[in-house]
């Protein structure tokens, strides 16, 4: 039983990492194709996409987009979630439901209703009307985890505040913000690797300024290439850091 | 005016923003994709008002109706494989890793989840083509002498979206594990319950809001995928969402697209529905 589970746990390592390692070994394939036989180590398809301008703009974009919509999304959702956890409103529980209702809808829907919101109202699509998307779907994430994080003690320490003559703003920027920093901190570096890799929204609500995802999806078209495989690597690298970084500085200080 | 309605008032302006957003940008696009999915087309152009043709042809005709039916069924399949794979996978990190390695093997476990989406598929191309990993090294080993056609089929799509959902499902299974005090276990056997009986009827029952959870959420993400079928399960057999997108796409046909995507939300409430109804009775 002890050495079926090792070998259980190994295979289920091999499956999950398969495709990511012949990713990256690919990438440096000396050779136009990023199949097996391996011709040899080359850097070259590395040199090629940083120097490709449109992948380096759209790769710009993505990370505009991505903090932009992530903070805003996450200003929205903190704020609802602080009034919501303090205060008995008429109707709490519909506004609650109002706010979570994006998480249960497929992306595609979301993008395909703002797409008809879009060109019955005559907006020209852009980078803005996919960070609107974008907000879209991570507001519901913030409130939600901006929400689970509010407990008995911020109340305390709210009230306390209050009592002690600081005025609203000062009570969310000064007792609120920084008592949820590692809540905060987590729901926005969440929201930014969601909105970062985020395809459909960003495909259909976008026209000449496309984002990271969309760029990739354009140079798949064109069949197998190291140079796919070696953004892929670059994103992943991104990405690996982003959340060793999160789980170092944010969850470590939560603890 | 009293503390307690200067608060009420206080709070309603802090919630504004973000339930003025979601009207704005989620429940308002909805209705109106709703009123067009009954509006039709005649040539290019759109002709608003109340149709029921969309959905009618989405039921009756059967290149439309089958997109609907593949759609169900990799999605039934991929999240019951993801459950049956990811449950033992996260029972292992759970009782089997020492305790200091578990929060390491749990993110090895995920990491691929966060390379990017577009590229994981294609990475299984890489895998699974012609010329890919899988069919070079069965080939080289002499175990089969013409490359297997495993790209462009409902197994790779299967294939991908079971990779992405089993790293997934694992975290939600091992986050109800770990939550689950030994006394439990320790309780049945004292009892007089022999392993397989306090596996079957203690063990997993209590782990099942963590399994419908994460299946509900692994349907949701899988019924509405684009990508994943697209890259990897090729034109052969279209989803529904490889539907909708070819209704704009080729034929502009934004109605018939908006009526797909209601019929597809529809499904996924349904599911809801089901997994809410479910979890009650459970609880009971």
């Amino acid at each position: 039983m002890r050495i079926l589970s090792w070998v259980y746990l190994c295979l289920a390592y091999a499956f999950v990492f398969l495709p990511v390692v012949v990713l990256v070994v690919f990438s440096f394939q000396d050779g136009r194709l990023p199949v097996p036989p391996f011709h040899g180590f080359s850097l070259q398809w590395y040199e090629k996409i940083l120097s490709d301008t449109g992948l380096m703009t759209a790769l710009w974009h993505s990370a505009l987009v991505a903090f932009i919509s992530s903070a805003l999304a996450l200003v929205m959702g903190f704020l609802a979630a602080h009034a919501l956890a303090r205060v008995r409103l008429p109707g709490s529980v519909l506004l609650r439901g109002v706010l979570i209702a994006p998480m249960t809808v497929s992306y595609l829907i979301i993008a395909l209703g703002l797409l008809t919101l879009f060109n019955q109202t005559g907006i020209k699509l852009s980078l803005w009307t996919a960070g609107i998307g974008h907000v879209v779907i991570n507001l519901p994430l913030c409130f939600a985890m901006a929400y689970a994080a509010m407990g008995d003690h911020q109340k305390t320490a709210e009230r306390a505040a209050r009592d002690l003559g600081a005025t609203e703003a000062q009570v969310l920027w000064l007792i609120s913000a920084p008592m949820l920093a590692p809540a905060l901190a987590a729901a926005f570096f969440l929201s930014v690797t969601f909105s970062w890799d985020e395809f459909i929204i960003a495909f259909l609500l976008t026209r000449f300024d496309v984002t990271l995802p969309v760029e990739i999806w354009s140079m798949l078209r064109s069949g197998l290439s190291p140079a796919t495989n070696a953004v892929g690597s670059l994103v992943f690298l991104v990405s690996i850091t982003a959340v060793v970084a999160t789980e170092v500085f944010v969850l470590r200080r939560a603890k | 005016m009293s503390l307690a309605s200067q608060e009420r008032t206080l709070a309603r302006g802090l919630v504004a923003p973000a339930v003025l957003w979601t009207l704005a940008f989620f429940v308002v696009p909805f209705l109106a994709m709703l009123a067009l999915s009954f509006a039709h087309m005649e040539g290019r152009k759109i002709v608003q008002g109340f149709d029921p043709g969309n959905y009618l042809r989405a039921f009756g005709d059967w290149s439309q109706l089958k997109a609907l039916i593949n759609s169900v069924e990799i999605t039934l399949t991929v999240t019951v494989i993801s459950v049956l794979l990811a449950w033992p996978l996260a029972a292992i990190i759970a009782w089997r890793v020492p305790q200091r390695f578990q929060r390491l093997a749990l993110l090895l476990a995920v990491l691929p989840f966060w390379t990017s989406y577009v590229v994981r598929s294609y990475s299984w191309l890489l895998v699974l083509g012609k010329n890919g990993v899988i069919n070079q090294a069965l080939m080289g080993l002499g175990i089969v002498a013409e490359p297997l056609a495993l790209a462009s089929t409902r197994t790779a799509t299967v294939i991908g979206f079971v990779h992405f959902f089993v790293m997934l499902l694992t975290l939600t299974i091992y986050a109800n594990l770990v939550q689950l005090s030994p006394n439990y276990a320790r309780a049945a056997q004292d009892l007089g319950a022999g392993r397989w009986a306090t596996f079957a009827h203690v063990i997993l029952p209590l782990t099942l809001p963590g399994v419908i959870t994460g299946a509900f959420v692994t349907f949701v993400l899988c019924i509405g995928d684009y990508i994943t079928p697209q890259i990897l399960g090729g034109n052969t057999e279209l989803t529904l969402p490889q539907l909708i997108m070819l209704q704009m796409g080729r034929s502009g046909n934004f109605p018939m697209a908006s009526a797909l995507s209601v019929i597809l939300m529809a499904v996924v409430s349904l599911a809801y529905a089901g997994c809410s109804r479910w979890l009650r009775l459970d609880r009971v």
